[in-house]
């Protein structure tokens, strides 16, 4: 047979009419309270039933508060939407992680890290952010209302067949670089529509070194270049990674599960419809200045001047983010001051990213008029770092340790900017106002975060850790 | 949904690139648990000031367009968020058929869910037709899905392409599940021979 690309393998396994539009089965379907109430109500009023409430689960994490979960949720509407929730999975039969459940977080964290998904599968779920998952080697991507509710119905999709892009990383990744700056360089390359139609499959030595949680922050951003998803063949690191999944296969199972997963990765010698080359040997930390993810630049750079932009639509963009981030042409990154620090997300929530940022906040103090958080994005991240003491380095270092949940990342609830506050943000996407009406957010790796919290500054926080050194 | 067949309405343009759908529809109106009702909080905060008013200078503010139901807009139009609420906001406002050099995939398919036309023209035409939309008050296009076309009068005119299928789709106003579920033995022929490997929650 001819070599196959990991998205072919999965595509065509999962075909149930081969047709354009193809109608696509579908694994695994994740549910969220703020995407799928509508989708409900449609099945209720056309008196239809969920058909797989065995391969669907329900989370709570876009409203919900992330401080103490004890006292009573403030925000009515936001109430409404999770009591919706409540009640639809209980009608419907669909299992449901709620508030109150001890794994309770960020859909797209528990996921991978309970093993519900697995190499191979077709996973959505209502949020664009689904991309997270194909670091497992599954082909998982963002759908809307109307098919979130065709999936309930269906278990099926249709699907235009998408390109598929390969983003060769070329080199080692220089120490102090992260999977955030690999994907943020990426973007910066290609732009955010830069994949559109695209399914990008990430290869080269250096996404082979990165760890499993890594894999997920360079997924979860491929909806940022405008992917559809974006993958990466399963290998050994995969596979250690699964074997100690709560629900994912055991014993005889696992063994034999394991073979097939391997076996998915791509052929040597598939066909890509596009490659895409990002030289990564010169890579910084990197950090956005603007007002999308393509707007970015190493640390060591400066906000770019309009009056450089020869392309005059490019040249309005460029002028108009810097009017909305209140950044002079020119203006140096390092050193840019922050009000406030957000460590979380889908992105940046996962256990090895607090780990990351607490050895740089380590017995220092977040500078003083700075208000730093971190949110754990679930329940068992959260315990786990707990185990490790994690959470008292944060609050020793004047953090604000939270309960799990999106929180500041699109500030549906009371987490939100005021207008004019400037953060450093472990999250995806700095849209205008999407911290918070008239917010600025920089996006940047949970190590950067933790040093801009410490110096008050953005800052390249490997300077901080020669001071360890030193 | 509606089928769209044909439209002819007053063009707003929004001269921009990338507009996201956090811009579209903000979060804080994501809260609602129905499809309707979103109108009023589309580009709510380019729309209004912090007090809750109007700016005068936002395009769907001035008094010449008001009532419009096709919005003419630059590349990339519906990045970010797969809220569906965009659409729905859009449609719910008024408008009908979107025209735009090119859109983020999530929000293309969800607007064909919901019976808004999405037309795509070449940034050529797009700044003309900006141009245009600009230079003559009143302007109606009208949007001809059947033959594929643009026109105001004498003053505009252009062919776009469309999957067929997705047209198919909108002008015969289909419902996807219904149509789907037509499929029912082909999907339980498939769950008997793919056995799913997941264990199941509790
Ligand atoms: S953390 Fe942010 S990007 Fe991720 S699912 Fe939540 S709101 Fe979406």
């Amino acid at each position: 047979m001819a070599p196959q690309t990991l998205f072919e393998k999965i595509w065509s396994r999962h075909v149930v009419r081969d047709a354009q539009p193809a109608l696509l089965y579908i694994d695994r379907h994740y549910v969220h309270e703020v995407t799928s109430p509508q989708a409900f109500e449609g099945l209720r009023q056309a008196g239809r039933t969920v058909r797989r409430p065995d391969l669907t689960i329900a989370v709570m994490d876009h409203n919900v508060p992330t401080s103490d979960r004890s006292l009573p949720i403030q925000d009515a509407v936001a109430r409404k939407q999770m009591d919706q929730l409540e009640q639809n999975c209980r009608e419907f039969d669909v299992p449901l992680w709620n508030l109150h459940h001890p794994e309770q977080g960020i859909v797209h964290i528990i996921g991978p890290d309970m093993g519900f998904t697995l190499p191979g599968m077709t996973i959505v779920c209502g949020d664009s952010h689904t991309s997270t998952h194909g670091a497992l080697g599954a082909l998982a991507f963002g759908i809307g209302t109307s098919e979130v509710e065709h999936v309930l119905a269906t278990q099926t999709l249709w699907q235009h067949r998408p390109n598929t892009l390969e983003v060769r990383f070329v080199g080692k990744k220089p120490p102090g670089t992260t999977a955030k700056d690999m994907i943020l360089a990426l973007i910066r390359a290609i732009g955010i529509a830069g994949a559109t139609g695209s399914v990008i499959e990430y290869t080269g030595e250096a996404v082979r070194a990165l760890s499993m949680e890594e894999r997920m922050t360079l997924c979860n951003m491929s909806i940022e270049a405008g992917a559809r998803a974006g993958m990466i063949s399963p290998d050994e690191t995969t596979v250690a990674y699964l074997a100690s999944r709560p629900y994912a296969p055991k014993g005889d199972a696992f063994a034999s599960a394991q073979d097939a997963w391997l076996a998915l990765a791509t052929d040597p010698g598939a066909h890509f419809d596009q490659i895409v080359e990002i030289d990564l040997r010169q890579l910084e930390p990197m950090v956005t200045w603007g007002t999308n993810p393509e707007m970015s630049a190493p640390i060591s750079g400066r906000v770019p001047d309009p009056a450089d932009e020869s392309d005059a639509v490019r040249r309005d963009m460029v002028a108009q983010a810097l009017a909305y981030m209140d950044l002079p042409p020119n203006t140096p990154l390092e050193g840019i001051p922050i009000q406030r620090v957000f460590i979380g997300s889908c992105t940046n929530g996962r256990l090895e990213d607090l780990e990351r940022a607490a050895k740089i906040i380590a017995g220092r103090q977040v500078a003083p008029g700075v208000r730093a958080m971190a949110v754990p994005g679930s329940g068992r991240v959260k315990r786990s770092a707990e185990a490790m003491g994690l959470d008292q380095v944060f609050r020793d270092a004047g953090f604000e340790w939270r309960e799990p949940g999106c929180s500041l990342c699109l500030g549906m609830n009371d987490d939100i900017l005021s207008p004019g506050e400037r953060c450093a943000s472990t999250s995806n996407r700095n849209f205008e106002g999407r911290q918070g009406r008239g917010s600025r957010t920089h996006l940047l790796s949970p190590e950067m975060a933790a040093a801009a919290a410490i110096t008050g500054v953005l800052t390249d926080y490997r300077k901080l850790l020669e001071e360890v050194q030193a | 949904m509606t089928p769209f067949t044909r439209h002819t309405g007053l063009a707003a343009p929004l001269a921009r690139h990338n507009v996201d759908t956090d811009q579209i529809i903000p979060k804080q109106f994501l809260k609602r648990i129905e499809r309707t009702g979103f109108g009023q909080f589309l580009f709510f905060d380019w729309r209004f000031t912090e007090d809750g008013e109007p700016k005068p200078d936002f395009v769907l503010n001035q008094p010449r367009y008001h009532g419009a139901s096709v919005l003419v807009s630059g590349e990339n139009f519906g990045c970010g968020s797969s809220r569906e609420h965009a659409p729905w906001a859009l449609y719910d406002y008024g408008f009908r058929v979107l025209i735009a050099s090119s859109y983020a995939d999530i929000f293309y398919n969800n607007c064909v869910q919901n019976g808004l036309l999405p037309v795509q023209l070449a940034p050529d035409q797009i700044a003309r037709l900006l141009d245009l939309v600009d230079r003559e008050p009143g302007l109606a296009l009208t949007i001809d899905l059947e033959n594929q076309t643009v026109e105001a009068g004498d003053l505009f005119h252009a062919s776009f392409e469309m999957n067929p299928e997705r047209r198919q789709s909108l002008l015969r106003g289909l419902d996807p599940i219904g149509e789907t579920l037509l499929h029912e033995d082909a999907i339980q022929a498939f769950e008997q021979e793919h056995p799913s490997p997941i264990i199941t929650v509790t």
